[in-house]
């Protein structure tokens, strides 16, 4: 699986690089760039080749956290952007401008968890683990229920806004043959920092998460490399 | 420097710095190396000769580790080198990776005892009964040998990658700096250290922005700046609070909403900063500018200068090929009135704040003959293209110049050009002006 996911990645590179230099026209330097409102095909390969990289810096074994900070924080701007304004005529493709605006912003932090997931995934081969568990479902915005399942890597090719919302049947399938009977483990203490544990209400979190909210938090955080195991510095040598 | 080896990655010079008094110019690599050069005496015999840096002493600083929790390697790469300010014969500097600090000690020895009772000159047990009479061990020249040992290190302190080390102007303690958190730790000291600045904020998934850089006052030993991805910079004084959370000063200038885009936040994202040697300015660098602050005024730069202001409407293959993330870094002159900073091509700027007057050089082995005078370069943006006019296009973004080092007080710059060092001298203006 994991090879077939690079594979598709680097195609979709290829295309990427092609849209790029064809929709940087509208960078006009003689413009100013307030008036420059880019099309819809611009921000959506914009977008996508944020994803790429966002998805890229993830999977180093300690991203770079400066890089991932401006990488994310420029996916959602370019998010926003694409929200369609009430002023403009309606961008073809979301089905409900809200939603989309919502489910954009809700898979970009997901896929931040789905990544953090397939990392696990990589990971699972280290001594004491067996098989990644299910992947974080992140909370979407406050009063709105989430959509589905979270996207997974072998999904991104899902995630756009020319596709509108995210594929929740073919996204639940991926995590069917996960064995997360593991995770009742006590190698894994609970969180005294993470991410927050979300509750989540999609129908994907109803499939039994064998392990603990917080300790799965715990767990991506510390492969994340975000949460030190933290001890007070040792004796220098 | 030439390389004898076949150049690789590991030489690829990571950090570039001068001593305190310009005689000692230290570069780290990635292969975690560190070189010092040392300036020659000024030679007798021509007035106006100045001496020349060759190679002093190398030694490897760190060495690649593997987190086994992580399953992660730690790079050996050299992130910076800081001189401690010389209070003995021995010269100190700290040197860092992306996790360890270390202190080492680099002496001298240009002497040797000869004339052992008990040994012979190899160092053998002498045969007692060839021993028929007593003398004195004298002290006999020998050719210079240059020791460094490790005498400090400083682990565990970081979870997040260093980016900056500063000794402070008490020359008891320095700072550390990662991507959250700053540490403060006595010299003398490494089995602790007390954290000075946190800003990593309790649901990882909120993090917006990163410390980028951060260096303390040259004069004023409770006050630090740090610089964020976001473009703003931080003056704190240890004074006023156990953690610097609170900042004394914040400085930021608005966007300018003409030249909004998508790119805004990583370009103004400050990659340096640096105190001018006075202490009243401080000198950041971003992606296409550097600027001049006032500590005094918070609310805008007293000067920017444009770096390299064609890149603007090339954003997004910047973007797309990562090289709108390269930090380069900045340098004040002696007397604070010029600074510099490196570009890609290999060139590098240097912007007269007096005369308002700029000019750029390319550090490359063409156009550095021993001796040779370096031709300004230009950069053409189409219109009229004068002869040795480069076209933007055909700039090399593989050969950037992120480190570059001014002597303290003489006209003597030091510029890494991936794995080369160059080191350029104005003979004709050696004064400061």
């Amino acid at each position: 699986m994991m090879l077939s996911k690079g594979l598709k990645r680097k195609r979709e590179e290829e295309q990427e690089k092609e849209t790029l230099a064809a929709d940087a026209w509208w960078l006009d330097p003689s413009l100013p760039a307030a008036a420059q409102a880019p099309p819809a095909a611009a921000s959506s390969s914009l977008f996508d080749l944020s994803v790429l990289k966002l998805h890229h810096s993830l999977r180093q074994g300690e991203p770079d956290l400066r890089h991932l900070v401006l990488v994310v924080n420029t996916l959602r701007r370019i998010q926003a952007s694409m929200a369609p304004e009430p002023t403009l005529p309606p961008v073809p493709s979301p089905p409900a401008a809200p939603c989309v605006a919502d489910s954009l912003l809700a898979s970009s932090d997901a896929a931040l968890s789905a990544s953090m997931a397939s990392l696990l995934e990589d990971l699972s081969h280290i001594e004491g683990l067996s098989q990644a568990p299910q992947p974080l479902v992140d909370e979407g915005p406050p009063g709105r229920p989430t959509g589905g399942s979270p996207p997974s890597l072998g999904a991104l090719d899902l995630l756009g806004p020319a596709t509108g919302c995210l594929l929740d049947d073919e996204l639940e399938g991926l995590f069917e043959d996960i064995d997360t009977s593991m995770y009742d483990s006590e190698l894994w203490a609970p969180a005294s920092e993470g991410l927050k544990p979300g509750p989540e209400d999609g129908p994907g979190k109803e499939e039994a998460l064998e392990l603990d909210e917080a300790e799965l938090d715990y767990l991506l955080d510390v492969l994340v490399g975000t949460q030190a195991l933290e001890r007070p510095p040792g004796p220098g040598r | 420097m030439p390389s004898h080896r076949m150049p690789s990655e590991a030489d690829i010079i990571s950090t570039v710095e001068f001593n305190h008094t310009g005689e000692l110019l230290a570069t780290g690599d990635k292969g975690g190396r560190v070189v010092i050069f040392q300036r020659e005496p000024e030679s007798k015999n021509a007035a106006h000769s100045q001496g020349e840096y060759d190679v002093y002493s190398t030694f490897q600083s760190h060495e690649p580790e593997f987190d086994y929790l992580k399953s992660l390697e730690i790079e050996e790469k050299i992130n910076k080198i800081k001189w401690l300010p010389q209070q003995n014969a021995a010269h100190s500097l700290l040197s860092t990776n992306d996790k360890t600090i270390k202190l080492w000690k680099i002496t001298e020895r240009d002497k040797r005892p000869e004339g052992y009772n008990l040994k012979d000159e190899e160092g053998k047990l002498k045969d007692l009964s060839t021993v028929t009479s007593l003398q004195v061990p004298v002290l006999k020249p020998m050719d210079l040998m240059v020791e460094v040992s490790p005498r400090r290190v400083f682990a565990n302190g970081h979870t997040y990658h260093i980016n900056s080390i500063s000794v402070n102007s008490d020359c008891e303690t320095y700072m550390s700096a990662d991507d959250l958190r700053i540490n403060l730790w006595h010299l003398a000291i490494t089995d602790r250290s007390f954290n000075i600045v946190d800003i990593k904020p309790a649901n990882m998934e909120d993090l917006t922005e990163v410390i980028t850089a951060s260096e303390f006052h040259p004069h004023h030993c409770n006050l630090f700046v740090y610089s964020s991805s976001k473009g703003s910079l931080r003056l704190c004084d240890m004074r006023a609070a156990a953690l610097c959370d609170k900042h004394s000063k914040l400085f930021e200038e608005p966007e300018d909403p003409s030249n909004r885009s998508f790119f805004s936040e990583i370009i103004s994202s400050v990659s340096d900063v640096k105190f001018s040697h006075s202490g009243r300015y401080m000198l950041t660098r971003d992606y296409l500018t550097v600027k001049v602050w006032d500590l005094n005024m918070e609310a805008r730069p007293i000067e920017t200068y444009q770096v390299h202001d064609y890149l603007r409407s090339k954003l997004c293959s910047l973007y797309e090929n990562d090289c709108i993330f390269d930090k380069f870094e900045c340098a004040w002159n002696g007397s604070d009135s010029v600074i510099m900073t490196g570009a890609y091509n290999n060139f590098f700027r240097m912007f007269d704040r007096n005369t308002k007057r700029d000019v750029t050089l390319e550090a490359s082995r063409e156009s550095s003959k021993p001796r040779a005078v370096l031709k300004p370069r230009r950069v053409c943006v189409g219109g009229k293209r004068r002869r040795d006019d480069i076209s933007v296009d055909s700039l090399d973004f593989t050969k950037k110049i992120l480190h570059t080092a001014w002597h303290p007080a003489e006209n003597i710059i030091a510029i890494a050009a991936t794995n080369n060092l160059y080191i350029f001298q104005d003979k004709v203006n050696s004064e400061m002006h």
